[in-house]
C-alpha cells in the first residue's frame, strides 16, 4: 500500500463535516501554523517540500509564494484555482466532494503565508452542487473560530469566498480567471504584469491549484523536509491522478510517483488493467493538452528505460519521445479507439474553448477542426497532414496564453507518432467508416541502438 | 522633471536610446522604416490595446545587460517594454518572418476580401498586411465564416464578417464615450462586435470607432458606396466647434465634401479625436475653413491623383477669352436641358443612399 496525504481520511464516514474531520485530526496544520510559525516560516516550509503546482504547469509553489509583491498598505489575495476543466481530470471535484474541509484547511494556512484577507475559490460553474459542499464547510469552520476575524486568537483575519464561474474552459487560465473573478469577460491577460505583481483588482495575488492548496496541509504536519522524502528527485510528495477511459477501474488515485507506467495501468490496486481483455494502444497521461503516446513509447522510454509517473520521467525525451504529467488526468485508449476520431474530439473543444482574443487560436484551431473532420470522414488529403502540421507550428508559441499551445500539442503528437493511421484513413475513406486501424504497431519493443 | 532613464536597445542592429518603458514597436517606430514591425490591433491612444492581433511579434535575441538569455517565444513588441542592452530581431530574423506570414494567413482566413465593394479599399491596414508579408494564395478549403447582421444605428455600418477582432473600437467606446453599449459577444472563432440587444450607438464621440477600425468593419454610413478614397482628395480644415477640437480631414471631390474623418499620422493613428456633428453632419465646403492638402505617403494608392498644389477648391482658369479673342462663348447646345440622366442640381454626396439611376431621372420628382 502506497502512502496516501491526501485521500488517507476522504472515506471515514461523516468526514464532510466539521466535527468528524475535526476529530480526525483535521485542523491541526492551522494551530500548529498560525501559533508556531509565521508566515515565513510556511514559505519557508513549503519551498523545502518541493511541492510543485498541481494545476499542470509544475512550477514550484513556495516558489511562486515567494514572488508576492508586498507594497504597504495593499491588500494581497490568495486565489484558489477550481474551474477545472481539462478534458479527462477530475481529482479537484473528488477532493472538494468528499473531503472540503481539507482545502478549506490548507487555505487557511495558505492565507496566512500570504497575508491574505479575502481568500476566493473560482469554482468551475458546472460543479454547482460543490459551492454548497464549500459553503458549508466555511461556515462550519468560521462557526468554530477557524475562519473571520481573529482566528484562534492570533489577530489574523480571514475570509473565503466561493465564485462560480460561467462555464468556460479558458477560465482556468489564471489571468482569465482573474478577469473573471473581477466580473469582466474572461480574456486572459497580457503577461507581463503577473498576478504575483498585479492580480485581481490589480493587487498582488497568488493563483493556485485546489490539489497544490490542499497539499500544504500535510507539509505543514509533516514539515517540509519529511514530504521532499517522500517521492523522487523533484516529484516530491504525492499526486491526484485521475483515470479513465478502456481500464477496469476508473477513479482517483493518490500516487507516491514511484511505480511505473505500467504498474499503474495494470495493477489491481490502481487503474485494473485494459477492461475487457483489450491490448493498450496510447495513452495521454496528463489531462488532453498534453501529448498523447503510443503503448511502446508509454511505458518504456526511447532510451528502454522504464517509464515511471513522475514529472520527470514522464516527460523524458521532450516532445519527440515524451509526454507531462500535466494536471494528472489520465486516459487510456484501447486497441479499438481511433486516434484520428479522438484527435478530432480533442480539437473541437479547443475550438469551441478558444477565447478569440489573438488570431493564431481563434482561426487555427477552426481550421484544424475542420481539416482533422474532413480526414476523419473520408474526405482527407495527404497534403492535409503536412497542413495540420504548419498550422499548429503557427499557433505553438504565438499566442497570449497557453491554449494555443495546449490545442497544438495534442494535433502535433497524434501525427507524430500516429501518422500511418492518419494516411490510412485518407488512403483508405471507405474502410476507415467501417472499421477502426486498430493496435497496429503500437505497442511493438521500440528499438534501442546499443551504446558503446 | 528629473532626467529619465535611457534604454540602450538594439533592433535590426540598429541602436537607439529610449526611456525606460518604451515598448519595443515605439522604439522600432522611431527608427522608422521596415524596422518598425506592423500592428493590427495596437493603438498608442487607447490604454489597454495590443498584444491580440500577433502580427508584432519579434524575437528577442538578448535579453539584458544583466541577463543576456534569449526570450524563450516570440513576444509582441507592442506590449513588451525594453531593457538596457536589449536586442531585438525583426525583419532579420527568420522566425519571426515565418510566424508573421502565419498570422497574415490567419487573419484572412475567414476574412471575406471583398474590398473591390469594400469602402476600406485603399486605406486598409489588413491590405497592407497581405501585400506586404502575406502569400498570394490561401490554404483554406471551407467556407468561411458569416454573421448574422446587426444594424447599430445610423451613422455606422457593422460589417462583421470583415472584422479581425482587434478589440480597438470597444476599448475606443469605453474610454471615449460615457456610456459602453458595444462590446465582444460569445468567444472564439464565432466572437463578434455587436451592442447588446439591437442598440444603436449614437454617442457623441463614438464616430470614432470608424477611424480606429483597421479594417472595413466599421464604416462611415454616411460614405457607404459614395466613392472610392483613391478617388478623393483629402484635405486639412478645421471649424468652431463646441465639443471637439475641429481639426479634420476633409475628403473632397471638387467642391463637394464626401467624408469628414479625423486626422491620422503615418501609422494610422488617430490625432485628435473628433465629434459626430464634426464627423456626420458638416458636409458643406462653407461649414469648414480649408488649411491645405493634406500630405499623403506617396506610396499609398490615395497620392495617385497627384493633387498636391491644385486642391479641391482650386478652380481651373477661365481660357475661352484668350483662345477666342475676347469672344464669348456661343453655347450650342446646354445638355442639361436634354438629358435625363445628368442633372447638375444634384449633390452626389447628398443622397441618401448610392447614387442610382431613379436620382437622375427628371420625369421623376
Amino acid at each position: 500500500m502506497s502512502i496516501k496525504l491526501l485521500l488517507e481520511k476522504a472515506h471515514v464516514e461523516g468526514i464532510r463535516y466539521f466535527d468528524v474531520y475535526r476529530r480526525e485530526g483535521g485542523y491541526r496544520s492551522v494551530e500548529k501554523a498560525l501559533k508556531e510559525m509565521g508566515p515565513e516560516a510556511i514559505v519557508e516550509e513549503v519551498k523545502k517540500s518541493g511541492l510543485r503546482g498541481r494545476g499542470g504547469a509544475g512550477f514550484p509553489a513556495g516558489m511562486k509564494w515567494s514572488f508576492i509583491a508586498k507594497p504597504e498598505g495593499v491588500p494581497r489575495h490568495l486565489v484558489c484555482n477550481a474551474d477545472e476543466s481539462e478534458p479527462g481530470t477530475f481529482k479537484d471535484r473528488y477532493l472538494m466532494e468528499f473531503i472540503p474541509h481539507l482545502l478549506i484547511e490548507g487555505l487557511i494556512v495558505s492565507s496566512f503565508a500570504l497575508g491574505s484577507n479575502d481568500t476566493y475559490i473560482y469554482i468551475r460553474g458546472e460543479y454547482a452542487w460543490i459551492v454548497d459542499i464549500l459553503e458549508q464547510a466555511i461556515s462550519e469552520a468560521k462557526n468554530n473560530g477557524f475562519l473571520g476575524n481573529n482566528i484562534l486568537g492570533t489577530g489574523f483575519n480571514c475570509n473565503i469566498h466561493v465564485q462560480r464561474g460561467a462555464g468556460a474552459y479558458i477560465c482556468g487560465e489564471e489571468t482569465a480567471l482573474i478577469e473573471s473573478l473581477e466580473g469582466k469577460r474572461g480574456n486572459p491577460r497580457i503577461k507581463p504584469p503577473f498576478p504575483a505583481v498585479q492580480g485581481v483588482w490589480m493587487r498582488p495575488t497568488v493563483v493556485n491549484n485546489v490539489e497544490t492548496l490542499a497539499a500544504v496541509v500535510p507539509i505543514i504536519n509533516m514539515g517540509g523536509e519529511e514530504y521532499a522524502k517522500i517521492g523522487v528527485g523533484r516529484s516530491t510528495g504525492t499526486k491526484l491522478i485521475s483515470a479513465c477511459g478502456n481500464i477496469n477501474k476508473p477513479g482517483v488515485y493518490e500516487i507516491d510517483m514511484t511505480i511505473s507506467v505500467e504498474e499503474f495501468i495494470y495493477s489491481d490496486e490502481y487503474c485494473g488493467g485494459i477492461a475487457n481483455g483489450k491490448k493498450l494502444k496510447a495513452c495521454i497521461p496528463g489531462g488532453s493538452s498534453v501529448p498523447i503516446l503510443p503503448a511502446n513509447l508509454l511505458l518504456k522510454t526511447a532510451k528502454g528505460e522504464t517509464r515511471y509517473m513522475n514529472y520527470e520521467s514522464l516527460s523524458d525525451g521532450g516532445f519527440a519521445t515524451g509526454s507531462m504529467m500535466g494536471s494528472g488526468g489520465f486516459i487510456v485508449l484501447d486497441e479499438d479507439q481511433c486516434v484520428v476520431r479522438h484527435t478530432l474530439s480533442l480539437a473541437r473543444f479547443y475550438r469551441h474553448e478558444s477565447c478569440g482574443q489573438c488570431s493564431p487560436c481563434r482561426e487555427g484551431t477552426g481550421w484544424m477542426e475542420k481539416i482533422l473532420k474532413n480526414i476523419e470522414y473520408g474526405k482527407g488529403k495527404l497534403s492535409d497532414i503536412d497542413l495540420l502540421w504548419d498550422i499548429q507550428r503557427k499557433i505553438e508559441g504565438n499566442t497570449i496564453c497557453p491554449l494555443g499551445d495546449a490545442a497544438a500539442w495534442p494535433v502535433a503528437a497524434a501525427i507524430r507518432h500516429f501518422r500511418d493511421e492518419f494516411e490510412w484513413h485518407v488512403l483508405h475513406p471507405e474502410e476507415a467508416q467501417q472499421r477502426n486501424y486498430g493496435l497496429a504497431h503500437y505497442a511493438d519493443p521500440i528499438h534501442v541502438p546499443a551504446t558503446a | 522633471m528629473s532626467e529619465q532613464q535611457l534604454f540602450k536597445v538594439t533592433i535590426d542592429n540598429i541602436t537607439i536610446e529610449v526611456p525606460a518603458g518604451t515598448t519595443i514597436l515605439n522604439a522600432a517606430r522611431q527608427i522608422g522604416g521596415e524596422v518598425a514591425p506592423p500592428a493590427m490591433c495596437y493603438y498608442s491612444k487607447l490604454a489597454g490595446s495590443g498584444g491580440k492581433c500577433r502580427t508584432c511579434l519579434v524575437e528577442v535575441s538578448k535579453g539584458s545587460e544583466k541577463d543576456p538569455r534569449p526570450m524563450p517565444k516570440l513576444v509582441a513588441s507592442c506590449r513588451t517594454t525594453v531593457m538596457d542592452g536589449m536586442e531585438v530581431k525583426n525583419i532579420t530574423s527568420e522566425k519571426v518572418v515565418d510566424a508573421r506570414a502565419g498570422v497574415v494567413e490567419f487573419l484572412l482566413l475567414n476574412h471575406p476580401l471583398d474590398c473591390p465593394i469594400c469602402d476600406q479599399a485603399g486605406e486598409c491596414h489588413l491590405q497592407d498586411l497581405s501585400y506586404e508579408h502575406g502569400k498570394e494564395g490561401t490554404r483554406y478549403e471551407f467556407q468561411r465564416r458569416t454573421f448574422k447582421k446587426h444594424d447599430i444605428g445610423p451613422y455606422i455600418q457593422l460589417h462583421m464578417t470583415r472584422c479581425i477582432l482587434c478589440y480597438r473600437c470597444v476599448f475606443t467606446a469605453d474610454q471615449l464615450t460615457s456610456k459602453r453599449e458595444h462590446g465582444v459577444l460569445d468567444r472564439g472563432d464565432h466572437a463578434e462586435i455587436a451592442t447588446f440587444i439591437e442598440k444603436s450607438l449614437d454617442n457623441e464621440f463614438i464616430g470614432n470607432v470608424i477611424d480606429v477600425c483597421p479594417v472595413g468593419a466599421l464604416t462611415d454610413k454616411t460614405f457607404r458606396f459614395k466613392n472610392r478614397v483613391w478617388f478623393l482628395k483629402p484635405v486639412e480644415a478645421h471649424r468652431d466647434c463646441p465639443t471637439c477640437s475641429g481639426k479634420v480631414t476633409l475628403w473632397n471631390r471638387g467642391d463637394e465634401v464626401y467624408r469628414v474623418t479625423a486626422r491620422k499620422d503615418q501609422w494610422g493613428e488617430v490625432e485628435e479625436w473628433i465629434c459626430n456633428t464634426c464627423r456626420f453632419e458638416k458636409k458643406q465646403t462653407s461649414d469648414w475653413v480649408i488649411e491645405g492638402p493634406r500630405l499623403v505617403d506617396r506610396h499609398s494608392v490615395i497620392s495617385q491623383g497627384h493633387y498636391a498644389g491644385s486642391v479641391g477648391m482650386h478652380k481651373p482658369a477661365e481660357t475661352f477669352a484668350a483662345v477666342n479673342d475676347g469672344r464669348s462663348p456661343k453655347l450650342m447646345m446646354d445638355i442639361h436641358d436634354v438629358s435625363k440622366v445628368n442633372r447638375n442640381e444634384i449633390t452626389l454626396s447628398l443622397i441618401n443612399g448610392p447614387a442610382h439611376s431613379t436620382n437622375f431621372n427628371s420625369t421623376k420628382d
